[in-house]
């Protein structure tokens, strides 16, 4: 199978000509052991109630497109994984992350910081209310912009299968021109990464709402 | 189908770090290690904007099946741990040394996060006490001689280690290719 993930280095985005390893990687003959074929068990007391409502974190509501983000995390074989512990971060409507390195100049919300989390569920679904995050600039290159986009993590049920990615949404006219995002080579598994509006999950009168499923690498022991 | 990965970007301070991510057990605990070091870049610079999880067995060799790798109790031991670097480059972690798993010499999962790492980079933390299991341990095997170091923690005192990680370079830390 081709490896849908972007190479290290990808010299369009700069910062990965320094960080990037040179070396070829040691792809041990017996693949991963016992340790790395499992991963920490998450449980919902160490979560609060409303970790996975970012528009419910502040004594008021944000400003912005109030939206629903939910799908499943499956494994290679399309199984769900429940229980996984799934975490977001993401910048305000105005494009702007509360974090001291943003020198975007644009507002901060004091009703929205950004940041949730949640538990797949038996089926492997995870849902979070949110605000449409906006696109902001960056200093890559001359006028870089980077598309709107939700930040996501995950575990699943090998460390060897942690995830961290980026969510995107659909028709973003700033994909053509964004190094990250063409950082993978093909455009097939590039789709894979934006979502899709879904009416069934839109609330009436009050969120859109979209899908997006979040398939992990093969558990190894099945590689 | 894979979904592709994307780097955890500049921006992950106040989403992913959390209150004890790095102290898996209270630093009073008798068989309580300390393992710090730097993530460094290819020009040896620090990297200030990286995060390192680790998952590992417990004293005994158990691999953990429990909660409270979020929430520390400061009792039960959960195995993962998470530490963002600071301005220069420096993690650390409380834990405890793990057991051997199987035929292996112990040692410690360790992921790589940061801006300009399109994907983590996957290794592990062996313990320089432990010689005579490296000899025959299967992944150290597969490591050409003069790069397995990379791998093995220096000792910096009384239950203290230091493991630095080399993304890049001369001393580029060994990677693993799961």
């Amino acid at each position: 199978m081709t490896d849908p993930h972007p190479p290290y280095l990808s010299p369009g985005y700069r910062s990965t000509v320094l960080r990037a390893p040179a070396r070829e990687l040691v792809m041990p003959k017996l693949g991963p052991d016992s340790v790395e074929l499992t991963s920490p068990v998450f449980g919902h007391q160490e979560l609060g109630r409303l970790d996975n409502d970012l528009t419910r974190q502040h004594s008021g509501e944000p400003i912005g497109e109030r939206i629903i983000v939910t799908g499943r995390v499956l494994d290679g074989a399309g199984r769900p994984v429940p229980d996984a512990l799934v975490e977001v971060w993401q910048a305000n409507a105005a494009g702007r992350y509360p974090h001291l390195a943003d020198q975007h100049p644009a507002p901060l919300d004091p009703n929205f910081t950004g940041a949730g989390r949640c538990l797949t569920d038996a089926d492997g679904r995870y849902r979070f209310v949110t605000i449409k995050p906006g696109a902001y600039p960056w200093r890559n290159h001359h006028n870089a912009w980077r598309p709107a986009h939700i930040h996501f993590s995950v575990f699943g049920t090998a460390f060897t299968q942690r995830l961290v990615t980026q969510m995107y949404f659909p028709g973003d006219p700033l994909f053509p021109f964004d190094p990250i995002f063409q950082s993978i080579p093909r455009q097939e598994d590039r789709e894979k990464l934006i979502c899709r509006f879904d009416m069934d999950t839109t609330v009436p009168e009050w969120a859109l709402g979209h899908q997006w499923d979040i398939v992990l690498g093969d558990t190894p022991m099945e590689a | 189908m894979t979904t592709p990965s994307q780097t955890v970007g500049p921006f992950f301070g106040y989403g992913l770090p959390y209150e004890g991510g790095s102290e898996l057990v209270p630093g009073w605990r008798p068989d309580a290690i300390r393992v710090r070091g730097r993530v460094l870049d290819g020009a040896g610079e620090p990297v200030p904007d990286a995060l390192v999880e680790i998952w590992q067995a417990d004293g005994s060799g158990e691999i953990p099946r429990r909660p409270g790798g979020l929430v520390r109790a400061g009792h039960d031991f959960s195995g993962f741990g998470r530490c963002p670097t600071d301005a220069a480059g420096g993690y650390w972690f409380g834990t405890v040394k793990p057991g051997p798993v199987g035929e292996g010499a112990p040692y410690i999962a360790v992921l790589v996060f940061a801006r300009g790492l399109l994907k983590p980079v996957f290794t592990r933390l062996y313990f320089p006490e432990d010689g005579a299991a490296h000899g025959t341990d299967p992944l150290l095997a597969e490591v050409p001689a003069e790069r397995r170091a990379t791998l093995i923690a220096e000792r910096e005192g009384e239950r203290e280690y230091r493991f630095d990680i080399h993304l890049q370079g001369e001393r580029e830390t060994v990677f693993l290719g799961f």
